[in-house]
């Protein structure tokens, strides 16, 4: 199934927020959103979820997902969204409550999700009981849970420290390994994207248009090994140069909003 | 430079770095408040015992203990204590009742809240017991005006706590549920109605006082039993230890309520 940003604007009253966006995620691909603060990337992933209506355009889906999957296209929040009053549990499984499952089938999925994110111990958990790092893989697993075609993940690492960011990093990599799941990833990490992404869409500054899409010639695999490293950094750099003039001046129009 | 078990050397300079972070945290000794209303008491008690105050205008502690007891064993108490506890009872589910569900209602609906808010903020102000007289003439003389009184003042305390309470249930939650489709029955029972409920249980706080006070005026104004009806009758007397004795055991009632309601806190609001 892919994922169609179809010619998407926005605008939040009199401020132009996103123009013109088009682009494509293929079934399986990971397509990283990259761009100047305020540029709208969130917008965008709201709107390709379904969570936003655009002003113009819209997001579509091509071709059918997966037979088991019960939420094709999944959120990952960056603040996590947990339900505080429920257990670890209860979390993954508040999404499976409403589908047509049986119990039995539904404690499967749960066990399952909880298993691929090393959370079976802490199934009776609270969500306050928990670190940063632990509580966005009770996120990822409630994902997971659904059995999503995509991922739609809105700068999941970036309420974490850089340890956690790192072993979640991991996760992501291992999770998408086999490219049964495709995923659009926000974040304005530039080194996250180019570890993670197929291609990174680069926005402009307000009103966000596709600046540039860029292609990471190398498999997830290849990128974690020492000798990619110099290469990722080489398509950081350009990336960067493509948007750090207008960093600079989206970071001074935040500090003197 | 540091030694090798991490420690520095000392010389004629060094010192302590004196702590400056005390107090301004908002936390009471255990014990601290009843040894203060212990020791008022005592006075009190010492005060009255040695005459330095006159019975008529403050009887002794110990006075109004026996009046409590006197009235317990004639089986007065509990006449006036019933009567009071079933209009507040009655009146206050009524009012929670309704007032949860118009709350719901103003939380959840556009059209609800554009009507309901205003007529909230056009009648909440209005003191509940200045429309016993007119209820008394609706409903006749009898329970029915006192209670409806009481379920008057709960409802608007709980419709605006209520309400408060889901506008405060935060939006990434139900956005969160959104994102996985679920039905809106689902996402009220499971979301907002959990995210709600520290705001309805502080509500509900207020609106036990709200009853109560509801319920002594009404009582004070048409009733021949009920505790407010006694105490206005013990003032009228001039027997205050009785009069006390009626605030003693509405002190005693607010006591309980307010425990009730730690405990349901406690149960309910346990993953705080």
């Amino acid at each position: 199934m892919d994922l169609i940003a179809n010619h998407i604007s926005h605008r939040f009253g009199d401020l132009a927020v996103l123009d013109d966006v088009s682009f494509t995620v293929s079934a399986g691909e990971v397509v990283a959103i990259v761009g100047p603060s305020g540029c709208g990337k969130s917008t965008l992933l709201s709107i390709l979820g379904g969570l936003l209506q655009p002003s113009s355009g819209a997001p579509e889906l091509r071709g059918t997902p997966p037979a088991d999957s019960l939420n094709p296209l999944t959120f990952v929040f960056q603040d996590f969204a947990l339900l505080p009053w429920a257990t670890v549990e209860e979390n993954v499984e508040f999404p499976l409550l409403h589908a047509q499952l049986s119990a039995a089938q539904r404690h499967a999925l749960v066990d399952d999700a909880l298993h691929r994110t090393g959370l079976t111990d802490f199934r009776k958990t609270y969500p306050k009981q928990l670190s940063g790092g632990m509580r966005q893989r009770v996120g990822i697993s409630r994902a997971l849970a659904v059995r999503p075609a995509i991922l739609l993940m809105d700068e999941p690492l970036s309420a974490l420290d850089s340890q956690t960011r790192e072993l979640l990093m991991e996760d992501f990599v291992r999770l998408l390994a086999d490219g049964g799941m495709g995923a659009v990833y926000v974040t304005h990490n530039l080194e996250e994207a180019a570890r993670l992404a197929d291609r990174i869409v680069v926005l402009s500054r307000r009103p966000g248009r596709i600046r540039e899409v860029v292609s990471v010639p190398m498999t997830r695999t290849e990128r974690g090994e020492i000798a990619a490293r110099e290469k990722l950094l080489a398509l950081q750099n350009q990336i960067w140069s493509l948007i750090r003039n207008e960093a600079i001046d989206a970071e001074r129009e935040v500090q003197h909003a | 430079m540091l030694d090798r078990a991490g420690t520095p050397p000392k010389d004629d300079t060094t010192r302590r770095v004196r702590f400056r972070g005390a107090g301004f945290v908002p936390a009471s000794s255990r014990f601290g408040g009843w040894i203060a209303l212990a020791l008022v008491i005592a006075l009190w008690q010492a005060a009255g015992s040695g005459g330095l105050v006159n019975p008529l205008f403050l009887p002794a502690p110990s006075a109004i203990v026996r009046a409590i007891y006197e009235l317990a064993v004639s089986g007065a108490l509990w006449q006036h204590l019933s009567a009071s506890l079933l209009r507040i009872g009655v009146g206050w589910l009524l009012g929670t009742a309704a007032g949860i569900v118009v709350g719901f209602a103003i939380g959840l609906s556009r059209l609800a809240r554009s009507v309901g808010i205003t007529f909230i903020s056009a009648l909440f102000p209005i003191p509940k017991i200045a429309l016993l007289p007119l209820l008394i003439l609706w409903l006749g003389i009898g329970e029915e005006p006192k209670i409806a009184t009481i379920a008057l003042g709960v409802f608007f305390s709980t419709a605006i706590s209520v309400y408060s309470g889901v506008d405060g249930v935060p939006r990434n939650l139900i956005r969160m549920a959104q994102s996985f489709n679920v039905p809106f029955a689902t996402i009220v029972r499971k979301v907002i109605w959990p995210g709600a409920l520290p705001a309805i249980l502080a509500g509900f706080r207020i609106t036990a006082s709200v009853a109560l006070l509801l319920v002594v005026s009404a009582e004070m104004i048409g009733a021949q039993y009920g505790i407010g009806a006694f105490v206005l009758q013990a003032g009228n007397l001039m027997q205050t230890d009785q009069l006390l004795a009626g605030v003693v055991i509405l002190s005693v009632f607010g006591l309980v309520v307010g425990r009730v309601i730690n405990l349901l806190e406690t149960r309910l609001l346990h993953w705080r």
